[in-house]
């Protein structure tokens, strides 16, 4: 070390770089492997008979057996795991019970509208959610800080769905204030599906780029309290995160060397802390924004959301079960790809893990 | 009483026991000064007490119908939170409903755990292969969204409280697993385990006798801050019907059955939502003022 | 002249254990000079560092009948009037820049920061400066390590970036608390011999906290010896032999000597009645 002031960079950073990328691609695909494993059993033991389930009960045993041998049940298990696999590599989840429609391109029918609401609650929540915590972590015991720490408690102890019936409740049925269930009124839904090109299937972004503020003002109106609950779990969770990561690094020596070299308190906390302690913080919000999309099963059930939550919860109670596990498959997948995102992002942001 | 405290304060213990006993007391000093804290563990010992007597305290029979008595509003005379679409008194309902809440938190807080830190102390006991097994096999259940999981789970095993508690058991384990396989791993090569092991011990024995009882404090922690998450999971799984199935009062079911009644009478709804929130804010607090006296990294000043 | 004079400098700690008082009454002056302060972990001398500059945080409360900088009045001093004093005036050196450079900045940004910041210099400008800065601590190829990141330096290179960084501004009072024991014994002579070299040059005056006393009495005029937050004996350096307090020839005693007799150290004398 001390005869090479600064250590060597170039090649093997780079092949030390690939070598984790390569480790990291690796983990990811055998978890995959494992959540397709784990809904593949779970299919199996399904007490409906998959077979009866699309043919119906006055099917002759001919037309019975040739669907049999169509859905490959008559293949050792293995070799329908591998069928399994495979086919959903290629994008292929099965067919729904229900409407006899390719279970992905349903699925990619009302991901969007999840989508939306998702990322519009973890922007409230981290917009909210990071000053909070930084305003808690500066001043500990305060009464702010106790506030914080309630409001966030609060927000890990509330049931979703019933949070979103009692702001339907006071916002909509009392005040007001805010559109129903839906993502429209009545009088646009038609207007849209006619008028609008769906570009994304994201209802604010396709009405703002036809330029329909009309219908992009009545979107909001019905988006702002389902995302507004949503980002309150999110800001619960990302405030105490944000408290506890700043109030680590608010500790650290190089603090006290910036406030030596004279600089305002703002910019101890902003620059100097905030830089450090957007390195976990980036898991963490990947992390509330998977946990959203979980959160968005019981909350859009409740607002009549259009989104993968229904898809799911409708699904399951009529029994569909290949939409019910393609949906989980779906959730599965975002959840490991948040998470590759987060190792990227943290690479990015942290040089020591480059 | 005050040589007690003197007592369990000497900075300079003549055994053991007094020395565990000190430590426990100024826990006990540190959390008694954290109000929320101390909120929390009084809302839990409620919930235990009125589970207990929940038959002598609920004023009526909450599964008997009555249509006549249907859908009166909160503070009528007899009925103090008012009375559901079948009549029946929520106040009762809830009253009972505490039991299944208790029974499912229970049931969920002695399995999930115990198959965690087996699952864990195994892992990190013999490390090599079998670590890498296990582990890749928890990181699976844990890429999973839990309550999607769960319901996948409840959807193939059928509706019913059996199956709801089998469900959320089986999809928070891996945490546990975690937890315990870091604290394995610091124990795993300390000299006590090598004299156990001289003495002829095998792995079960040490596994259960010496590795396990050493996860159990951070595993306990870690249970008290999820019971509020089960209690939530419960509660969704009901919401959905697919939890605890009518007339029984669980509360998540009751919710669903207000719905229909939301904007006209609000407090079917209400009433259940609000007891599920204050028993898993007590769980948060208490959790929360645990950690902070038993991990004195967090504790502020 | 004075440049820095204390009279009773108290600084206490609020904590659940009860109120710590890790600096108890201590009081010295100091004119552009070198001046040393020496004692075991614990003693009070890094928070009496850093009662100068007002950077003890909350719990911690500082006490002083009197602590004035250049005509300046420190306990009474707007947190304004402190941060203008801070870094242009006075500024210290801490003891690992492992610690206290920060990891996820260039180091040329956080040299040029306080130029940029504190005294709105252009980019060019401030680049220049920190370029010379970084030349002035003998360091071969500063456009390379401006744009290192701290954990790629070693840790005399690091130490190096931390003084030339609080120099940049020509302080009058440096304050290098501990600034080589977390270094490599073999680096531990040329940083030194840095510091002491741009200290001398530049005639700033200068405290510097050590548990080392010999190595202070070699590069200070002056020696403050602290015990449990008080000081014991104040003493000129060059008169380091003829120490009367029994705490200050512990210190002495307690070091091997190349040559010395061959005899087990003797375990440090610590009595409770000094800290009186």
């Amino acid at each position: 070390m001390a005869s090479t002031p600064i250590d060597p960079t170039g090649p093997s950073r780079l092949f030390s770089l690939t070598r984790r990328t390569a480790g990291v691609l690796v983990s990811l695909a055998f978890t995959f492997l494992g959540l397709l494993f784990v809904t593949f059993i779970i299919a199996r033991v399904v007490p409906i008979d998959p077979v009866l389930a699309i043919l119906g009960d006055r099917a002759t045993d001919a037309q019975i057996a040739a669907e049999r041998l169509r859905l490959g049940l008559d293949e050792p298990l293995w070799k329908q795991f591998g069928i399994y696999v495979w086919q959903a590599v290629q994008g292929d989840l099965g067919t729904s019970i229900r409407t006899k429609q390719p279970v992905i391109s349903e699925i990619a029918q009302y991901f969007p509208a999840t989508l939306e609401l998702a990322t519009l609650a973890t922007i409230f929540g981290v917009l909210l959610g990071v000053p909070a915590g930084v305003l808690a972590a500066t001043k500990p015991g305060s009464w702010a800080d106790q506030l914080v720490r309630l409001v966030g408690l609060m927000g890990y102890s509330m049931p979703v769905f019933w949070l979103g019936l009692m702001g339907l409740l006071l916002f909509y049925g009392v005040l007001g204030w805010v559109g129903g269930p839906g993502r429209l009124d009545a009088a646009f839904d038609m207007m849209f599906e006619f008028e609008v090109t769906q570009h994304t299937g994201m209802i604010l972004l396709d009405t703002a780029l036809a330029g329909r503020w009309d219908m992009f003002a009545n979107a909001i109106s019905h988006i702002i309290l389902p995302a507004g609950i949503l980002g309150y779990l999110s800001m619960a969770y990302i405030s105490r995160m944000t408290r506890s990561f700043m109030m680590n690094e608010l500790g650290q020596e190089y603090i006290t060397t910036a406030r030596v070299k004279g600089m305002p308190e703002r910019r101890v906390i902003w620059v100097h802390a905030m830089k450090n302690v957007m390195v976990p913080l980036i898991t963490v919000v990947a992390l509330s924004y998977a946990f959203l999309l979980e959160g968005a099963v019981l909350t859009e059930t409740i607002f009549g959301w259009p989104g993968l939550g229904s898809y799911i919860t409708d699904a399951l109670l009529v029994g569909d079960m290949p939409s019910v596990l393609g949906g989980t498959v779906v959730v599965g997948v975002a959840y490991i790809g948040l998470n590759m995102l987060s190792d990227v992002l943290y690479r990015l942001v942290d040089p020591r893990a480059r | 009483m005050a040589e007690l405290a003197a007592w369990l304060r000497d900075p300079s213990p003549k055994s053991r026991l007094q020395a565990r006993l000190g430590q426990g007391y100024m826990g006990w000093l540190r959390f008694r000064r954290n109000p929320l804290a101390m909120i929390g563990l009084l809302i839990v010992m409620l919930l235990l007490v009125v589970a207990a007597l929940a038959p002598v305290l609920a004023p009526h029979d909450p599964i008997t119908q009555d249509l006549r008595m249907r859908l009166l509003p909160p503070l009528t005379e007899g009925h103090i939170l008012g009375t559901d679409d079948f009549g029946r008194d929520i106040l009762s309902r809830l009253i009972m409903g505490s039991r299944i809440t208790l029974f499912i938190i229970a049931m969920v807080a002695v399995t999930a755990p115990l198959f965690g830190m087996l699952v864990g102390t195994v892992a990190g006991y013999f490390g090599g292969l079998v670590d890498e097994v296990l582990m890749r096999l928890t990181d699976i259940f844990l890429a999973f969204p839990k309550l999607i999981l769960a319901l996948a789970l409840v959807a193939v095993l059928g509706p019913g409280m059996e199956n709801a508690v089998l469900a959320i058991a089986l999809t928070s384990w891996p945490p546990y697993a975690r937890v315990a396989r870091a604290e394995t791993l610091t124990v795993r090569n300390s000299d006590y385990i090598a004299a156990v092991r001289l003495q002829g011990a095998g792995a079960g024995r040490i596994i259960l006798g010496h590795v396990m009882p050493m996860c159990l404090p951070s595993v306990i922690i870690r249970v008290t801050l999820d019971m509020a998450g089960v209690i939530l999971i419960a509660a969704g799984l009901g919401f959905l019907g697919l939890g605890v199935q009518p007339p029984m009062p669980e509360w998540g079911a009751m919710i669903s059955a207000g719905r229909k009644y939301l904007f006209e009478q609000w407090w079917v709804a209400t009433m259940p939502g609000l007891a599920i929130f204050i028993v898993s804010l007590g769980f948060n607090l208490l959790g929360d003022g645990l950690r902070d006296v038993l991990d004195p990294r967090n504790s502020g000043k | 002249m004075t440049l820095l004079s204390v009279q009773n400098l108290r600084v206490s700690f609020d904590t659940e254990a009860g109120l710590v008082e890790a600096v108890r009454g201590v009081s010295f002056s100091l004119g552009r000079e070198r001046l040393g302060i020496v004692g075991e972990s614990g003693s009070g001398k890094t928070q009496t560092g850093r009662a100068v500059l007002r950077l003890i945080r909350p719990p911690g409360r500082i006490e002083a009948d009197r602590m004035d900088f250049d005509g300046q009045n420190l306990m009474t001093a707007s947190e304004r009037e402190m941060r203008a004093l801070r870094g242009r005036r006075i500024a210290m050196v801490m003891q690992d820049p492992k610690y206290s450079l920060n990891p996820v900045m260039k180091v040329g940004a956080q040299l040029m920061e306080g130029l940029r910041q504190r005294d709105r210099l252009g980019r060019a400008e401030a680049h220049a400066k920190a370029v010379a800065a970084l030349d002035a601590v003998q360091i071969r190829d500063p456009e390379r390590v401006m744009e290192a990141y701290p954990h790629e330096l070693s840790g005399g290179m690091g130490q190096r970036v931390m003084i030339a960084m609080m120099l940049i501004p020509d302080p009058d009072l440096l304050i290098a608390d501990e600034p080589t024991s977390a270094l490599d014994v073999t680096v531990q002579a040329e940083v030194l011999s840095i510091l002491d070299g741009l200290v001398r040059t530049r005639g700033m005056g200068l405290i510097f906290i050590s548990h080392d006393l010999r190595l202070v009495a070699r590069f200070c005029d002056r020696v403050l010896v602290m015990f449990k937050g008080r000081v014991v004996e104040e003493l000129a350096a060059r008169d380091l032999m003829q120490a009367r307090h029994p705490y200050t020839q512990g210190l002495l005693n307690c070091l091997p000597r190349i040559g010395g007799p061959r005899v087990p150290l003797p375990a440090l004398d610590r009595n409770a009645e000094w800290a009186r």
